[in-house]
């Protein structure tokens, strides 16, 4: 764009210490050997080792990890099929409110999601627990994936497809085996952004969540809300790296995706 | 027939499990308040045909709204909600523009780390990023010990549990949607329109104030909107910063439905969340409308 300056380079060093100190901190106070959380009291693992003989939080750690697992793997099976309904079974009775109904979670605040699903397991008579949760996830969840997959469907070359279907495909075969693999990136990045929402998610599971099932979130908010505590420190270190390691993962995975189709284009351009 | 039922099956989970929930809040909102289980009036009961409808709706007032006009807290929640949301979304843009405006400006083989560094933080758990602040704004916290550390202050500052805690809260969390998008609109301007109002004789100032704000427009909106509307309806962040005294509906409708066990007054609030919400909402799409058009 144009010449990179002073003011530009203070603005991006300060504006990423805003972003990164707060965990930095929250990390580092991970190891303090005080009970004190703003106190620092030399070097220790010992929150960690008390995170992990707390039977509660190891539970409800599993919970939340079932719960997203599940949740996820449906909400992308609905989410691509929404994502083709929309891109390309053209028009059809209810289309409107269809896409209506894609779009409004997005925007729809999570109090509300929470309250109405509530008031409808309640009126069927559907006793609260890992099952509802995951029914709540799935819902919200798929409306992003279907964002996510419908993008990378529109810019994709359809000719590709009809080309399968005058080989003899069938659509379901033409799909399998043309538009999957050239969408699956959309649809892996579609499951990691519904797998991590749902780890995320505190107002809707505190909604849908029965006492028979508690999520991690619910138990670190409901700890949290008396004060910082160190074990949270502890749980947060331990999630903070989980997420980090993940998301550099999948970009150096894509990188080298993306590298080696670039040698195949060029392979297959010197051989022409 | 495939086609059917690939339409089918997610427009019937969606039907299901988003229209019909939204249309049992609406008519409870339209219930009376009752120490029942399920505590409300009345029942839509479909046994008795169209009796059984005929006397529900009946039944039907707009109590709980008026309840709501009447009773000053809901008034004051409301406006107070959307004072925090305007407030932040104003920081938020002035902290996001500069760190936008670096990106866009560096070296183009930086910006794919940028990028990256800027999304990260989304990736991480909502809740702990709300709680890092916890520690740091306390009254014995880091941020008060570094400055009575330097002799700044006698008295530990008081930020934690002030509405002044929502505001770096929501600009702290929401930081990435105002950046994004003006990255993204400032990342297709032409450095040559700021060349050629400099050799007009722009200063430099008077050259980003004409060239280069109207040109991120559609950003900066867009940006504003994606941070706006999540911020009106939150409620980890006025309940985990905020104090007694930081009033956000989010937090409202959560006591009344947990600890007021009230649901057609929570069913209310929630209406008139969303009523205030389809403003902005629309709005946004019509501006996104609007771009694609100009693009397309």
């Amino acid at each position: 764009m144009r010449r990179f300056t002073w003011f530009n380079a203070t603005s991006l060093t300060l504006g990423f210490v805003f972003l990164y100190l707060p965990m930095v901190i929250l990390v580092i106070y991970s190891f303090n050997a005080s009970k004190l959380v703003t106190v620092w009291a030399g070097f220790s693992t010992r929150w960690y080792g008390e995170l992990l003989g707390n039977q509660a939080f190891l539970d409800a750690a599993w919970v939340t990890l079932k719960v997203a697992v599940a949740s996820s793997t449906l909400a992308t099976v609905l989410g691509t099929m929404a994502a083709y309904v929309l891109v390309r079974s053209g028009r059809f009775a209810g289309r409107t409110l269809f896409s209506g109904m894609i779009y409004a979670p997005l925007v729809m605040p999570e109090v509300i999601t929470g309250l109405s699903l509530l008031l409808l397991f309640i009126g069927i008579g559907l006793d609260r627990g890992v099952l509802t949760i995951i029914l709540a996830h799935t819902t919200f969840a798929m409306c992003y994936v279907s964002v996510v997959v419908s993008s990378r469907l529109v810019s994709f070359d359809r000719s590709l497809e009809e080309a399968a279907l005058d080989l003899g495909c069938t659509p379901f075969t033409a799909f399998r085996l043309v538009t999957l693999p050239i969408i699956a990136p959309a649809v892996v990045s579609g499951w990691l952004l519904a797998f991590t929402l749902s780890l995320d998610d505190l107002v809707i599971a505190s909604f849908t969540a029965g006492p028979s099932a508690t999520t991690l979130p619910i138990k670190i908010f409901s700890a949290v809300r008396l004060g910082v505590s160190p074990e949270i420190n502890a749980l947060s270190t331990l999630m903070i790296a989980i997420v980090t390691v993940g998301v550099i993962t999948a970009s150096l995975i894509s990188k080298r995706a993306s590298l080696a189709q670039q040698r195949d284009a060029q392979a297959a351009a010197r051989a022409q | 027939m495939r086609r059917a039922l690939l339409i089918a099956v997610p427009y019937l989970w969606l039907l299901a499990l988003f229209l019909v929930p939204f249309l049992i809040v609406l008519k409870i909102s339209l219930s009376d308040t009752a120490l029942a289980i399920p505590p409300y009036l009345p029942t839509l009961d479909f046994t008795e045909g169209w009796a059984g409808i005929w006397g529900f709706l009946q039944e039907l007032d707009f109590e709980n709204f008026t309840f709501l006009t009447q009773d000053e807290l809901y008034w004051r929640a409301y406006l107070s909600s959307v004072q925090i949301a305007l407030i932040s979304t104003v920081l938020t843009l002035l902290v996001g523009y500069p760190i936008a405006y670096g990106m866009a400006s560096a070296p183009e083989h930086w910006r794919a780390t940028l990028m990256m560094l800027v999304i990260l933080p989304f990736w991480t758990s909502f809740l702990i990023r709300v709680y890092s602040w916890m520690g740091i704004l306390s009254n014995e916290g880091l941020l008060n010990q570094l400055l009575q550390g330097l002799g700044l202050i006698d008295q530990p500052l008081i930020i934690l549990n002030t509405n002044t805690a929502v505001y770096i809260g929501i600009v702290y969390t929401y930081l990435p949607f105002m950046i994004l998008p003006i990255y993204a609109a400032l990342e297709k301007m032409d450095a040559a329109l700021l060349e050629a109002a400099e050799d007009f004789g722009c200063s430099r100032l008077t050259a980003f104030w004409l060239v280069t704000v109207p040109l991120s427009r559609q950003g900066i909106i867009a940006g504003c909107f994606l941070v706006f509307i999540p911020a009106l309806g939150e409620f980890v962040i006025p309940s985990l910063l905020g104090g007694s005294g930081t009033l956000m509906i989010g937090k409202v409708l959560w006591e009344e439905f947990f600890n007021n066990r009230d649901w057609p007054v929570a069913s209310a609030v929630a209406v008139i969340l969303l009523l205030i919400l389809i403003i902005p909402i629309i709005l946004f799409q019509r501006n996104e409308q609007k771009q694609r058009e100009r693009e397309g």
